[in-house]
């Protein structure tokens, strides 16, 4: 058994991520995304991909990069709004998308890896969300019943994993990570330190290796800052 | 009013919802200027939906981490007791009603309770992000927006014109103007603005109210 691969690119073919394929993605905003991933997909040029990502980058980051060159058919996401491009090739109806609302999405995804066909939740109950789908009551209070995503590919981002997959996040870049890479049938797992097995402390582990069937260790990360605030200068 | 003071305010209002202990959702824009405004003596603990619990203040200019972000992907810090989780973690944490308060900014709130505050047919559709997720499960959900839109038209209508975020949802709406309750299907006006007559109230006002036995003064 050996998940260690050379880099995004080596990855992304012994994956076999193929045209038309539908890839999860982690991240939220710019924080927490594949960056080597989305770069190594980009310049395969791969065609009419479907993505499963909480958001669309912006329009020169993140999953923008593939925007730009025209890779992306179908986005379900929760918010897309940072992302000039993404707009007009909305708008000239050559990109879909399907809104989920973010919890939802979120338990979409974890159910899928997780083995649970469908679920129920009050989110979007009498809304357009719930238009087309089973409602129910339970208890006094209705409810909509939301389906599994399941995804062919999962490329998610960790800051710290062992070579037999084990992933260790930092801070807020965990967000969707850990869901997709449970849901992907076959994940590939980005790191910005590569550890040997043993390294990492096992009750620390966040995505335990059974999910993970690729890992490299990325290079060069820019991990820009969508939106950098301060606070005022402390006083001498 | 000039629409400065207006959300002056509203923001002040809001933040005297906040009790001691609760656990709380800011919404982006208007509501996150609410964390300002934290009554002296009280301490919340500020959920962020992208997975953190404990939000500190913003970081000093070259102490910003990329890896810690709030919702509106703003750079933050941590705060000694906070802690981080998956997405799918931080929405079971606000479905199962673990969330005390959520404060969200409104385009449209209805008689009855419904919010409208995510799409505007026409325009471009960004997404409702985890506002859906919010007001249907926080334990407390409070609105707040100005009274009427940039035309002067009322914006607290019998019906929402704007597809709805949730039905039934809003528990309180804060204005500049007014703060209302909802009960049940029912509209009630509980605090009212100085300078505001129930007359000139009911002039920007679609949607019908009763009126609290107790009215305040909204201060």
């Amino acid at each position: 058994m050996n998940k260690v691969v050379r880099d995004a690119g080596e990855a992304i073919r012994r994956a076999g991520i193929r045209d038309g394929a539908v890839i999860m993605a982690g991240g939220f905003g710019l924080c927490g995304i594949p960056e080597n991933c989305i770069a190594a997909i980009r310049e395969a040029g791969l065609r009419e991909l479907t993505f499963i990502s909480n958001n669309a980058g912006v329009d020169d980051f993140g999953l923008g990069l593939l925007l730009q060159t025209r890779q992306i058919r179908k986005m379900v996401s929760s918010y897309v709004g940072e992302n000039a491009e993404f707009e007009r090739q909305f708008l000239a109806g050559e990109l879909e998308v399907e809104l989920v609302p973010q919890g939802t999405l979120a338990e979409r995804i974890r159910a899928a890896g997780a083995g649970i066909p469908a679920f129920y939740t009050p989110t979007g109950y009498g809304t357009v969300v719930a238009e087309g789908k089973e409602t129910r009551e339970f208890d006094g209070r209705m409810y909509v019943m939301e389906r599994a995503l399941h995804a062919d590919f999962a490329i998610v981002k960790a800051h710290v994993g062992d070579e037999a997959g084990n992933l260790v996040y930092r801070k807020t870049a965990r967000n969707f990570n850990p869901m997709m890479a449970a849901a992907g049938k076959v994940t590939i797992a980005e790191v910005e330190k590569l550890v040997p097995v043993g390294a990492i402390d096992p009750d620390h582990v966040h995505t335990p290796g059974i999910y993970v069937d690729f890992i490299f260790e990325g290079r060069n990360y820019e991990k820009r800052i969508e939106q950098r605030t301060n606070r005022p200068a402390r006083s001498a | 009013m000039k629409s400065a003071s207006s959300r002056e305010r509203i923001v002040l209002r809001a933040a005297r919802e906040l009790k001691d202990g609760y656990y709380v959702n800011l919404g982006i824009g208007m509501p996150t200027q609410v964390a300002n405004h934290v009554p002296e003596g009280v301490q919340i603990i500020l959920q962020s939906e992208n997975g953190m619990l404990g939000i500190g203040p913003f970081p000093y200019e070259g102490e910003e981490d990329p890896d810690l972000i709030n919702a509106g992907k703003q750079t933050i810090t941590e705060l000694p007791g906070s802690s981080y989780f998956s997405s799918a973690e931080s929405f079971a944490m606000i479905r199962g009603g673990h969330i005390d308060l959520t404060i969200m900014g409104g385009m449209e709130v209805s008689e009855t309770g419904d919010l409208a505050n995510w799409m505007i047919p026409g325009k471009m559709v960004k997404g409702m992000g985890g506002g859906m997720d919010l007001v249907a499960s926080a334990k407390r959900v409070v609105i707040i927006m100005t009274h009427c839109n940039k035309k002067g038209e009322p914006k607290v209508l019998r019906e929402c014109r704007l597809p709805l975020t949730g039905v039934r949802c809003v528990d309180r709406l804060i204005t500049e103007h007014a703060v209302f309750d909802f009960d049940d299907g029912r509209m009630i006006l509980r605090e009212l603005a100085p300078e505001t007559s129930l007359d000139d109230l009911r002039a920007i006002t679609e949607a019908r109210f009763e009126v609290a036995d107790d009215l305040r003064e909204m201060v």
